[in-house]
């Protein structure tokens, strides 16, 4: 894979994330979460979690998920070789959990999460922040705190490089790819 | 080494880059055209490569062992029987609980007390249960080449693994003594292994070997009385041959201990067990002599007093039960990458990409 054009840089990325931090404060205060439990995706949504994790201070720990072992597609793309392991530092039974990710598109990667997720346990409820969002959702599911809102020409992604430093990137579609 | 006549996957994308002509070369059974898993049948063919991907996938599965739900849904819908025509307690159970841990429905068929001695033959059994939508076999079976007899006349859409055929092959018990080795060494390049017991009858001792070699081993020692060894070893299997314990062990990483056979010791190979373990089991005494931080490993079950010590297999450079949890998530990670290698073909990896 090529590397893309840079869409969004590390430094309007620390604006961007500063303002989600906010907006996730704001959310937590309105549904009255006062010790959120962070857990970032795998691998783009592990680096967005660590930052908001710190810009909201939180005392306990990130959680990580893996989601490779849930994806839908599995017979149809096979596994990947890489799997980090799902680490959740507390149990999730009655917390309220946030769930980061990078990027949203089709939601296929939340609704994987989520199942990792309630195979720990039962949070009392799940916020999702998602750092950018773009058009082909597949999924009902929304977001409560985004960071951008893309739009792409069709066939184009949007994928996090980092995590030193974080960039946004547009790729270009594969010319064989329909 | 002998030469093989299975391609390794990197063999057979050279291959494809090139302008030779693919039909004449004699591919391995193990790949599908992509070079992907389809069949797991011996460690003889496939690339270092491969074996790592293999490995890293296991790292993986670990994890699942430690989840409060022990299982994932990668392998949900799909059904996977375990053939097994020679007993075998502990190693159809890890195949059937890491089955299990991938969400599949499992058969386990006991062929010596069913359809083939009423007389039905083995093709006759594999179409029945092909019409059962069966998507794997896991064959154990006392003949060599069985596994490899079955993958030639399974369907397209069924991947066969190999829990150990004869004196030929058991490529998965090898893959997790290779995963314990790495999880202790970091690397398998480099190590200096010994390998202790009946290398003559041991399918297991062959596929360490071969594995050891793929991956790199600096050097594979084969420790055992000259009735136990074949004669064309260093040649046949690329190994060192020693007939003295303590000699053998010297320097040496990793000290593998097969099981012996009783059998053995009324066939003619060995004077008896009292005689096998004084010159050849294993003790502290013994163990001195290797590497400090050396490992000590037995695909089990141990015949304690015959093949080592109890102080050695309960001691603390034992990691003989680490290979029993080892063994379910290297198992888990062939199984998942056989299936997934099922459909797979013709996806690409910018696919995957452009997913969120």
């Amino acid at each position: 894979m090529t590397d893309g054009d840079i869409w969004q840089n590390a430094e309007q990325l620390e604006t961007i994330m500063a303002t989600m931090a906010r907006d996730l404060q704001t959310r937590c205060q309105e549904r009255g979460i006062d010790r959120p439990l962070m857990v970032g995706i795998h691998t783009g949504g592990v680096w967005v979690a660590e930052r908001l994790h710190q810009l909201l201070g939180l005392e306990e720990p990130l959680g990580f998920l893996d989601i490779s072992f849930y994806r839908d597609d599995f017979t149809r793309i096979g596994l990947h070789p890489q799997v980090h392991p799902s680490e959740l530092p507390v149990a999730v039974d009655d917390r309220a959990v946030i769930l980061v990710d990078d990027v949203l598109q089709s939601g296929r990667t939340i609704r994987a999460a989520l199942n990792v997720l309630f195979d720990y346990g039962r949070p009392s409820q799940v916020l999702l922040a998602i750092l950018a969002e773009r058009d082909g959702r597949e999924l009902p599911i929304n977001p409560d705190v985004v960071g951008l809102h893309a739009e792409l020409a069709h066939g184009n992604h949007i994928k996090l490089s980092g995590p030193e430093p974080l960039r946004l990137e547009q790729r270009a579609a594969p010319k064989d790819q329909p | 080494m002998s030469s093989s006549p299975l391609a390794s996957a990197s063999a057979i994308k050279q291959l494809q880059a090139s302008s030779v002509d693919p039909s004449a070369f004699v591919a391995n059974p193990q790949l599908d055209a992509q070079g992907h898993l389809r069949h797991f049948l011996t460690i003889d063919g496939l690339d270092r490569a491969l074996l790592t991907d293999i490995l890293d996938r296991a790292e993986g599965f670990l994890s699942v062992a430690r989840a409060p739900v022990k299982k994932v849904p990668l392998c949900r819908g799909k059904i996977i029987a375990n053939l097994f025509f020679e007993n075998s307690t502990r190693t159809r159970t890890t195949f059937e609980l890491a089955a299990k841990r991938l969400s599949a429905d499992v058969l386990n068929l006991n062929i010596s007390t069913s359809a083939t001695a009423k007389g039905e033959t083995l093709l006759d059994t594999l179409r029945n249960l092909e019409a059962m939508h069966v998507d794997m076999f896991v064959v154990r079976h006392s003949d060599s080449g069985a596994a490899h007899f079955i993958a030639r006349h399974a369907a397209p859409h069924v991947s066969v693994i190999n829990a150990g055929d004869g004196c030929h092959s058991h490529p998965t018990q090898s893959m997790l003594d290779m995963f314990t080795i790495r999880r202790h060494k970091g690397e398998i390049a480099g190590l200096k292994v010994a390998i202790v017991g009946d290398i003559l009858h041991s399918r297991v001792a062959r596929s360490q070997i071969s594995a050891l070699n793929t991956l790199g081993a600096a050097e594979v020692r084969v420790i055992a009385p000259r009735t136990l060894i074949p004669a064309c070893a260093p040649e046949a299997l690329g190994v060192r041959v020693c007939h003295d314990l303590r000699e053998g062990v010297t320097d040496c990483d990793v000290i593998i201990m097969l099981r012996l056979q009783r059998e053995r010791m009324t066939g003619g190979f060995l004077p008896s067990e009292h005689e096998y373990f004084y010159l050849f089991g294993l003790t502290e005494k013994r163990l001195a002599s290797a590497k400090p931080d050396a490992i000590v490993m037995h695909p089990g079950p141990i015949n304690r007093g015959v093949e080592m010590d109890s102080e050695v297999a309960d001691g603390p450079r034992s990691v003989i039960l680490e290979q029993v949890s080892n063994g379910l998530a290297v198992r888990m990670a062939i199984m998942s990458t056989c299936i997934g290698a099922q459909h797979s073909a013709g996806q690409s990896p910018e696919r995957e990409a452009a997913r969120d």
